[in-house]
């Protein structure tokens, strides 16, 4: 077992995937000889040169375009996206033409294409580089979205996304890059579609997937100290496909729920998962499912303005308290 | 192979000579009117050079977040397009954006307090170094998203054009930007619809950690404009009096035949890219950016004005030092003005409407 960074864990299921299949490669902004602006792809370009590690001039729609042109001639490109804000750029290639050509074309051509690269808001960024993209995403059919949250599933997942035949939205946090955590020596995928319990609980479901999973369990620890309440707390990790028998067992288990995702409130994610629950899980329910959501703002740069609008541990307990109160 | 990452030939004086402007002032003799203007030149370098090391101070010194750009070492650029502009030309620009609201009119203090984040700032505190705007001075931003900004230049151009104005539009955009497919979108509209619009490329040899030669095709970006029938040549943006003769002939070309233009201006960052750029060895080497300083806009200048008598060493030692002694003190001011409210949060969302609160 070797502790290692989440950007180190990316890293090494880049080089094992290389290594593995001569047809995965890399392309991206400033991410060869300068390293990569998060250091993921860090030496990679010295190691395996120019033809795999492919320096872009800054055309989002054009990379994701030659990826996608490539991926069906039966590459596997990996797209770094130097923020996931930046797809943006590229959302036309990626919904209009990656996500469609597999349905389009009768099952004739698949798209093995993986983006990847930090979502959401890192340290004043503002308003136009601080975008959950998750949500965007997860609502197209054809895409897979993924949203590790620890060192070990982000090695795991990077390495189910590369040998997944279908293109995959795998998105990083800006947050995440510098935690640390156990990574198994010995070689590992960690499939989609498993959602996994980070805490058990008997009193509350906390449902999370990426940094607000740590949110999380910040606010967990404090309701046990504080109130003595029990929480559990899941990690979704993998938005689509989503294994919603592992988030159902633990509301069954629990009968109180709160969804905390950092992408706006209004219209993200977490408002699919509140429905799932609610649709499956009404019987079982004590209180309405609750949730926590970004402020509904573009990012605004001062600090603590930035603050006030990401989800904190503050805002998690504030939330779980209401629920914990409310009966129906 | 021209990919050979050697050391780039923009730094040679040659590329001026390109310049379809008559050569720089420094043959002929100026007037005295144009050396006054030049000594003001001068002085806004290094007001610009010290305001920078000032934000870079706050980044520092955690009085600023996120990514912060400066302008040191493209000085000229701006302060001679700006300076030939007219009052009411609008400009449009990156992020690399604090010396232009400075020169059309804002006050550094407002900058800086935008750069900290505080109510004082030019988008109350809400947009930071990437994004500073003022309507009042024509000032359209401050963009972030690399080239993003470059159809709106040519929108700013199609409402003057709309309503029949005598104004040009003002796009600034790096090299880097200019690998971006919009702006040739950009480009053959304002073309087709012949908008007064002047694409002008600060071309710094480099796009973050990505060098020239690595990202364009043909490191010539002018030549673009080529494909959309626009004028279009490359100039030298280190010398300021060379860029005031080349702005005012380009405005005065736009103005008259209302057609756009593509101008592509060499000039060199002497900072890293950004206020967190860790290793510019892996892109540049130390000896590149010792050549480019040769032809440091303020060493350029004030050769010049001396050699005019228009200065006296002790008069750059004077104008250094009140530079200094001002930006300092935007510093301490800026770092005790407010930061915004809490409630402030929901507004400027909507003309007409605030979002729904909480989380
Ligand atoms: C669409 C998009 N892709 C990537 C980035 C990240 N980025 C910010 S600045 C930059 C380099 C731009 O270089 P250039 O246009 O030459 O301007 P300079 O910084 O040299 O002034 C990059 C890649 C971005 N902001 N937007
Ligand atoms: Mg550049």
């Amino acid at each position: 077992m070797a502790e290692l960074a989440y950007r180190e864990a990316l890293r090494r299921a880049l080089i094992e995937e290389m290594d593995r299949d001569e047809n995965v490669f890399l392309m991206g902004e400033d991410i060869g000889r300068y390293q990569g602006t998060f250091r993921v792809t860090a030496g990679l370009f010295e190691k395996y040169g120019a033809r795999r590690v492919v320096d872009t001039p800054i055309s989002e729609p054009g990379i994701v375009g030659i990826s996608t042109g490539a991926a069906l001639m039966g590459l596997r490109p990996v797209v770094e996206m130097m923020t996931m804000s930046f797809s943006i750029l590229a959302l036309d290639q990626i919904i209009n033409h990656a996500a469609k050509v597999r349905y389009m074309s009768g099952g004739q051509f698949s798209v093995p294409l993986v983006i990847r690269g930090p979502g959401g808001a890192a340290n004043q960024l503002s308003a136009q580089h601080s975008h959950s993209m998750e949500g965007w995403y997860a609502h197209v059919p054809g895409l897979k979205v993924v949203a590790p949250s620890t060192p070990s599933d982000a090695y795991g997942m990077l390495k189910t996304a590369i040998r997944d035949d279908n293109p995959v939205i795998f998105t990083e946090n800006p947050g995440l890059y510098g935690i640390k955590g156990e990574v198994d020596d010995d070689e590992f995928l960690v499939p989609f579609g498993k959602a996994v319990v980070r805490r058990e609980g008997t009193d509350l479901s906390l449902v999370a997937y990426s940094r607000m999973v740590h949110v999380c369990l910040e606010a967990a620890e404090r309701l046990d100290k504080e109130d003595g309440v029990s929480v559990e707390v899941v990690d979704v990790r993998s938005l689509v496909p989503m294994d919603t028998d592992t988030i159902f067992a633990s509301v069954r288990k629990t009968h109180r729920a709160v969804v905390v995702y950092e992408d706006w409130k209004s219209g993200g994610f977490g408002a699919e998962i509140c429905t799932r629950i609610q649709e499956s899980c009404f019987d079982d329910l004590d209180a309405p499912v609750g949730r926590v959501g970004g402020l509904n703002v573009p990012m605004p740069y001062a600090r603590n303005l930035e603050l006030q609008c990401i989800p904190n541990a503050d805002d998690v307990v504030e939330k779980s308290r209401q629920t914990l109160q409310g009966v129906i | 192979m021209r990919r050979n990452g050697k050391g780039a030939s923009f730094l040679s004086t040659k590329e001026s000579k390109k310049s379809k402007s008559k050569p720089s002032a420094s043959n002929g003799k100026p007037t005295r009117k144009e050396l006054e203007q030049l000594v003001e030149d001068l002085r806004w370098m290094y007001r610009i050079r010290e305001f920078e090391d000032q934000s870079m101070r706050a980044f520092r010194n955690g009085l600023a977040g996120g990514y912060l750009h400066v302008y040191t070492g493209m000085e000229a650029v701006a302060i001679g397009w700006i300076g030939e502009k007219r009052e009411d030309d609008p400009v449009i620009a990156a992020y690399r954006d604090h010396a232009y609201p400075m020169l059309m009119g804002v006050s550094p203090y407002e900058v800086m307090c935008e750069i900290m984040g505080r109510r004082d700032g030019t988008s109350k505190g809400k947009g930071g170094s990437m994004h500073l705007y003022s309507a009042e001075k024509h000032f359209f931003g401050g963009w972030g998203i690399v080239g993003g900004h470059t159809a709106m230049g040519a929108g700013l151009a199609f409402a003057i054009k709309y309503r029949g104005e005598d104004r040009v539009a003002l796009c600034f955009y790096g090299d880097g930007a200019a690998n971006a497919g919009i702006v040739y979108e950009a480009m053959n509209m304002a073309s087709l619809w012949d908008l007064p619009v002047v694409f002008l490329i600060e071309n710094n040899q480099v796009a973050m950690g990505t060098r020239l030669e690595y990202h364009a095709a043909d490191p010539e970006l002018h030549k673009r404009a080529v494909g959309f029938g626009i004028e279009h040549e490359r100039v030298d943006g280190m010398d300021v009096i060379q860029v005031r003769k080349d702005a005012a002939r380009i405005l005065d070309y736009v103005r008259k035949n209302q057609r756009p233009y593509v101008v592509e201006v060499m000039t060199y960052r002497f900072a890293g890219h950004g206020a967190a750029d860790h290793d510019q060895s892996l892109y540049r080497s130390k000896e590149e950016v010792e050549q480019a300083k040769k032809r440091d806009p303020i060493l350029l200048l004030s050769q010049y004005l001396l050699k005019h008598g228009a200065i006296e060493e002790s008069d750059l030692e004077q104008m250094q030092k009140e530079a200094e002694k001002e930006m300092a003190e935007v510093y301490e001011k800026a770092s005790a003005a407010p930061k915004p409210d809490p409630h402030e949060v929901y507004e400027d969302v909507y003309t007409d409407m605030q979002p729904e609160e909480g989380h």
